[in-house]
């Protein structure tokens, strides 16, 4: 959920009754059920083997599906684990897999898990609530999405091992064996589940366990509920009509949204508080609008029975409606197998619901009620989402559109009551004052929750569609005001270079194959010459992914080794072992320090590849931290390469000590490769604690020798046949660039092997190789050669790598040669490396004489000084400093010498 | 066209005039490309075929052009660039991004600035949305989806390369690098720099990704070519309305090419720079003076212009001070002869001119103080002093230590052109002790 720390519900976790069995070994006892209970309200949820529940995962949005099989505590009772059986949802099965399934999954469907590398082992403290899992035959088909995730039911239909789908056995997923309902504290045990309908309509303060199916006949049958409510005899007619007008105006209201996508209704809003003005519970909006509305409705319904005294403290909680006890009263009528679940209700204060009241009946507020009580069934969802045990033979097909609105509709309501139970949490003693300014902020948090939803909503229905999508992730702490005629931040703009018209040509002939393939862009079939590094990569990454464990692996080398590509070639390789079950899934990230602008941006890079989420780099190392250090069940291995890891480096070292310090959390399952340039980087810019979570695995690439180098060319050429032979030595040799042997090999054939040589010597850098070598290959092209023969890898070895100093000596005109004797001169007098313009400038006009040449002025002088300065022949300070700016030479002497005696 | 030439053989001489000024100006402030680069055909078939292969067969590639200023860098790619335009398969094709080290001057604007030139979608008119991070992302992201054989090739073309290497971490060179040595999109990165050790600027990293193809731009020019070029930067294109007139004008500048005083001059300028730029702007000089009353270069206006080019800027300066103003700057000269070199300050010079005063006994420059002072400010002003540095702000005006900024030979070349120069001035200028 977007904000996650704002809306953290803390929960508390307490074990029911006796244990079971305990074990003496492991010093263990085991439970039937543990008591869940919400800071801040009253409920209690209870969960019970054989319950299927959400449990806390990386993402806030799809927790985990699982059916608890065991219930245990350490004696102590600090410890409280659960064994369960996992579900997978579609989203954690890899995409390539999901073809298997041959049709498009559901979006609610999830997969009974039978792979066996996963702990199955949780915190109980993880569990999030019991949700409902429904199992359809094979063939069965899903009942009709709505277009919203609005309904907590998932459903299952096969079975998925990490290779294949299978048919499921209803069996595995079928619920527990019905346990008698037990009651909770703080509750006396009240009613039996074959309570009365009729009692337990009247009853004040128990409320039945809103059976789903029940409730969902209920959504169906609102006249039928309203009928009942009138033959309960409480005020017909009103029900009656406002029943109508709500329907009405709800489906309305809600047509509306859908139309609009994310646009708001500001009118129902404004209006909604006009219905209610308590600020104190205004502020939980809608939802909460809506709870007492339907409280309201209660009252109305139970008119005598609650009065309605003002002076009453404003406390307010969750509570069921009327109408739910009517459905409630249905569903025991249909009477398909009820489980009550008791659940005490303070009493409602009622002296803010009082008030809006006249408004309400007023018909004139009709758009005020509106959104209050469009949908009195989905109200009660959140509470079914908390409360209901699962139920299994929910199997009653929605059938009409209502419903789905109404489902819809639920979907928000939960949301916004999940804000609200936050909210509640914060202030559950009523003097919290954050809670009671009746804060903008709040409001316009409201706005963002429901504006996320509507967001959700259509992304759900139109996928694919270009939705303000980072809206549903990034905190915010100003509400966005838009007007509507500003242009909108492109936000979820695809990054995109157009595609040609025109398609690319294909290489025609031998050289252009060749130099395709001699481009360092080509992904080679293999990697020569680095096979002892691949091994040890990939043993070490394989070890980690099948243990499941962590660690770190430090890489070095100079650029152009092979470093990242002979990485990215274990992860390919490991990435096909994965697909053929051979080890584990895992999850591949890479970043790069070169690729960021600032070294915190790794966690927003890391964070965004690892969930798709957008964060502030704050806000993701946080929940990088929760991610990686939370013992969260059924994790795959990740492996994360940072390349240039030196990029990494802050002043306090925070980002290498967290990347480093990650693999090494339990359960992290987190393998990190890391890539730079020097050896000894650990030891020169670490501090300790990096350097020593950093480890001593370490490898380091060597340059490669002129053989490599040689190998490399012939791998990527494969068979053809664009070089003479030796042209390849020569460029894999280690010749010095003074004159060598090699012209002498020009003419016989088969001579051509030292360039490899000089680049050898040069760097070991295969790009540079490569390049070489394909300017070789359009050197050849231009000479219409048919080979690449020694002389044209000369040629492009000496481009590459000839100094242009003395050519550009060479090239300057007279005077600007004179110069430079100058400057050689003033320096031979002073004895020094570094004189004034003016210095020199005396020297220029004595050599001026001597050569015979007309002298030139200071301004011609100091222009002419500026031009070798801009080629970089001399080194000069500003040029305001004018004839006292100091001279310095960028070659060296003989250099300058050399070049101009040859002239 | 024989027929066209006879029919618009008697345009008027001033019409014929204009339109001379106008190819030629066009010619000299490189509006007009030439032909084809001249002396430079290598370097343009390489730079050639390699922006083709990016364009036609997708490969990436890097390059640097690097020459002296004024070597036609620019020009040649522009060149290069009109030419390949000519081809459909290049135009339809290949997308372009300029920029320039002097405008881009960090990654940030210089992000904004490609996003901007691809219209990628985060561009909203001519806004770019997102932080710089972000836009990193994006581009990356763009850059990294598009691959070999369907999308456009980029052509990125950073002037002033050098500067872009002083960014930060050089990350947006790394990261073109990058792109250009990975099967991403196919990009040209081409670099135009004067600096000749611009590859020592790149970190390692950086440069290990570069394809270390250099074009240089180093011609050595021997006179009679830099007179072709003259020859041929003012001749009249054949297709000049005014047949008769093109002719006429294609002699004269025939003529004055062999004419040894302009042989001389252009010698002169030979010498002291090769480039077309500073050619251009003596020739410009010259077209200027070309009138109705006088439709040709004359050796005489080459000359002028010459002189003009080559004249010392601070001697023109000193030229238009007062006397006493020139009295300081003779004692600041005499205070420089005698302590070789080493700063002064007001009151040494003020001396020095009272000394001068004395031995002339002549109350005529008898200035006050505060008109020295004010003189000396002056001077300060026209930064023909400066003062040394670090010691400036706290020390008293009249002590702050100074330094003279031009040369002896410039102050006695002032002091012949200056008007009505006194001559004891002139004496005691080339003596202290006059």
């Amino acid at each position: 959920m977007k904000s996650f720390g704002r809306l953290r519900v803390r929960r508390f976790y307490t074990w029911r009754g006796n244990p079971l069995s305990s074990n003496r070994k492991l010093r263990t006892h085991e439970y039937e059920s543990l008591a869940i209970r919400v800071d801040g309200l009253p409920r209690t949820t209870v969960i019970r083997t054989g319950q299927h529940i959400l449990i806390e995962g990386d993402d806030d949005d799809n927790p985990f599906a699982a059916k608890v099989v065991r219930l245990f505590g350490d004696e102590s009772g600090q410890q409280k684990k659960a064994v369960v059986q996992w579900y997978v949802r579609v989203s954690e099965v890899p995409p390539s897999k999901l073809k298997l399934l041959g049709r498009d999954p559901h979006p609610r469907e999830i997969f009974f898990y039978q792979g066996g590398n996963c702990d199955d082992e949780v915190n109980a403290e993880s569990i999030i609530r019991p949700v409902q899992v429904k199992h359809l035959d094979a063939d069965a088909s899903f009942p009709p999405s709505d277009d919203g995730d609005d309904d907590e039911t998932l459903y299952v239909k096969l079975a998925w091992d990490s290779k294949v789908f299978r048919i499921l056995d209803s069996a595995l997923v079928a619920s527990p064996p019905r346990h008698p309902n037990p009651s909770l504290p703080p509750s006396p045990p009240r009613s039996p589940p074959a309570a009365t309908p009729a009692s337990r309509t009247s009853s004040r303060c128990t409320l039945p366990t809103p059976d789903p199916t029940v409730l969902r006949r209920a959504a169906l049958g609102e006249v039928r509920r309203s009928r009942a409510a009138a033959s309960a005899g409480k005020n017909p007619a009103a029900m009656e009509a406002l029943h109508s007008e709500t329907k009405l105006s709800a489906s309305k209201c809600l047509s509306a949204k859908r139309r609009h996508g994310t646009e708001r209704t500001p009118g129902v809003r404004k209006k909604l508080q006009l219905c209610s003005p308590e600020k104190t519970v205004m502020v939980r909006e809608d939802a909460l609008t809506q709870l007492l509305d339907e409280e309201l409705e209660k009252e109305r319904t139970l008119a005598k029975r609650v009065p309605s005294s003002p002076a009453r403290s404003p406390t307010l909680t969750h509570r069921l409606t009327p109408l739910r006890r009517t459905n409630k009263s249905l569903a025991a009528q249909d009477a398909v197998s009820l489980k009550p679940f008791v659940i005490t209700c303070r009493k409602v204060p009622l002296s803010e619901v009082e008030s809006p009241t006249p408004t309400r009946d007023n018909s004139s507020s009709r758009a005020a009620t509106t959104p209050c009580t469009k949908e009195p069934k989905p109200v009660r969802e959140p509470a079914l989402g908390d409360l209901a045990e699962e139920e299994a033979k929910n199997s009653s097909p929605p059938r009409s559109s209502k419903r789905k609105s109404a489902l819809k509709v639920s979907y928000r309501i939960r949301k916004q009551l999940n804000l609200m139970d936050g909210q509640q949490d914060l202030n559950s003693d009523e003097d919290d004052e954050d809670e009671f300014v009746p804060s903008k902020e709040l409001q316009s948090s409201s706005e963002e929750e429901e504006a996320e939803v509507v967001v959700k909503k259509s992304r759900v229905s139109s996928a694919g569609s270009r939705t303000p999508r980072s809206s549903t992730r990034t905190p915010r702490k100003t509400p966005r005001k838009n007007a509507p005629g500003t242009p909108r931040t492109p936000r979820n703009a695809t990054p995109s270079i157009p595609s040609r018209s025109l398609p690319a040509r294909r290489p025609a002939n031998v050289l252009e194959e060749a130099r395709t393939r001699l481009h360092v862009s080509s992904v080679p079939e293999s990697l020569p010459c680095r096979e002892q590094e691949f091994q040890d990569i990939y043993s070490f990454v394989e070890s980690k992914i099948t243990d499941g464990t962590g660690g770190c692996m430090y890489i070095s080398g100079v650029p152009g080794t092979g470093k990242t590509a002979t990485v990215h070639e274990v992860m390919r390789c490991l990435q096909h072992a994965a697909d053929t079950d051979e080890i584990p899934p895992f999850h591949f990230i890479e970043i790069n320090g070169m690729k960021m602008t600032d070294p915190h941006q790794a966690y927003v890079q890391i964070l965004q590849k690892l969930t798709g989420q957008k964060a502030t780099a704050d806000h993701a190392a946080a929940l990088l931290e929760k991610r990686f250090s939370n013992p969260a069940p059924r994790k795959e291995t990740t492996v994360l390469l940072v390349d240039e890891l030196d990029l990494l480096w802050t002043r306090k070292q925070n980002v290498m000590y967290n990347l480093f310090n990650w693999p090494t959390c339990r359960h992290a399952r987190l393998v990190v490769l890391t890539i730079a340039n020097t050896m000894d980087l650990p030891e020169r810019v670490m501090i300790n604690r990096v350097a020593s979570r950093l480890g001593l695995t370490r490898m380091s690439f060597q340059p490669y020798t002129f053989r490599q180098l040689q190998q490399i060319i012939t791998s990527r050429l494969n068979k053809v046949k664009a070089f003479e032979e030796d042209a390849l030595q020569l460029v894999s040799r280690k010749v010095k660039p003074a004159p060598s042997p090699v012209p002498q090999l020009l003419p016989c054939v088969g001579s051509l092997s030292s360039l490899l040589r000089q680049v050898a010597a040069l760097s070991g850098d295969a790009r540079r190789c490569l390049d070489i070598c394909r300017r070789a290959t359009e050197i050849c092209e231009l000479s219409a050669a048919g080979l690449v023969g020694m002389s044209h890898v000369m040629e492009a070895l000496d481009e590459m790598f000839s100094s242009a100093y003395i050519t550009a000596i060479k090239c300057a005109s007279t005077q600007e040669q004179l110069f430079l004797r100058a400057v050689i001169a003033e320096f031979r007098r002073l004895g020094l490396e570094e004189a004034t313009f003016q210095q020199v400038f005396v020297q220029h006009q004595a050599l001026c004489r001597v050569e015979g040449l007309q002298p030139v002025g200071v301004s011609e002088g100091l222009a002419m000084c500026q031009r070798l300065g801009g080629c970089r022949l001399l080194l000069l300070e500003s040029s305001r400093l004018g004839v006292l700016q100091r001279v310095r030479l960028n070659v060296s002497q003989d250099d300058v010498l050399y070049a101009l005696k040859a002239d | 066209m024989s027929k066209r030439k006879l029919k618009n053989a008697h345009l008027p001489i001033g019409e014929c005039v204009s339109q001379v000024h106008q190819i030629l100006r066009e010619r000299f402030c490189r509006h007009q490309l030439p032909e084809r680069p001249a002396g430079l055909e290598a370097q343009h078939k390489h730079l050639e075929e390699l922006l083709k292969r990016t364009a036609v067969h997708g490969e990436s590639n890097s390059v640097l052009i690097v020459g002296p200023r004024g070597a036609g860098k620019t020009t040649l790619l522009r060149c290069v660039l009109r030419e390949l335009s000519k081809e459909t398969e290049v135009q339809k094709n290949l997308l372009q991004v300029h920029l320039n080290g002097l405008l881009q001057t960090d990654d940030r604007v210089a992000l904004k600035e490609i996003t901007r030139q691809l219209h990628l979608e985060n561009v909203v008119g001519d806004k770019v949305f997102g932080s710089f991070a972000e836009n990193l992302a994006f581009l990356l992201e763009a850059l990294k989806k598009g691959d070999r054989s369907s999308s456009r090739p980029v052509l990125f073309v950073l002037d002033e390369f050098d500067l872009f290497a002083h960014h930060k971490n050089q990350t947006l060179l790394y990261n073109l690098f990058d792109v250009s040595q990975a099967a991403q999109t196919p990009i040209a990165v081409v670099g135009i720099s004067c600096r000749l050790d611009v590859l020592e600027l790149l970190e390692k990293r950086v440069k290990s990704r570069f394809s270390h193809r250099q074009i240089h731009l180093l011609s050595s020019l021997t006179f009679p070519q830099y007179l072709d070029r003259v020859r041929a930067q003012l001749r009249l294109p054949d297709d000049f309305p005014d047949g008769s007139f093109a002719e006429e004008w294609n002699a004269s500048v025939k003529s004055l090419c062999e004419d040894g005083s302009v042989d001389e001059v252009l010698r002169r300028h030979f010498h002291s720079s090769t480039d077309f730029r500073s050619m251009h702007a003596l020739l410009m000089l010259c077209l200027s003076r070309v009138s109705v009353a006088k439709p040709a270069i004359r050796p005489a206006d080459l000359l002028d212009a010459s002189r003009l080019c080559s004249a010392d800027t601070k001697v023109n300066m000193l030229r238009g001070l007062s006397v006493l103003e020139l009295c300081l700057i003779i004692a600041m000269k005499h205070l420089n002869d005698v302590y070789r070199g080493e700063p002064f300050n007001l009151q040494m010079v003020h001396n020095e001119f009272k000394k001068f005063l004395q031995r002339k006994s002549n109350s005529m420059y008898n200035f006050e103080h505060p008109v020295v002072m004010k003189a000396f400010e002056h001077l300060q002003q026209l930064e023909l002093i400066r003062p040394v540095d670090g010691s400036s702000a706290k020390t008293q005006r009249e002590y702050q230590l100074m330094r003279l900024m031009l040369d002896h030979s410039q102050i006695m070349e002032a002091l012949q052109k200056y008007p009505q120069c006194p001559t004891d001035i002139k004496q005691w200028a080339a003596s202290a002790f006059a």
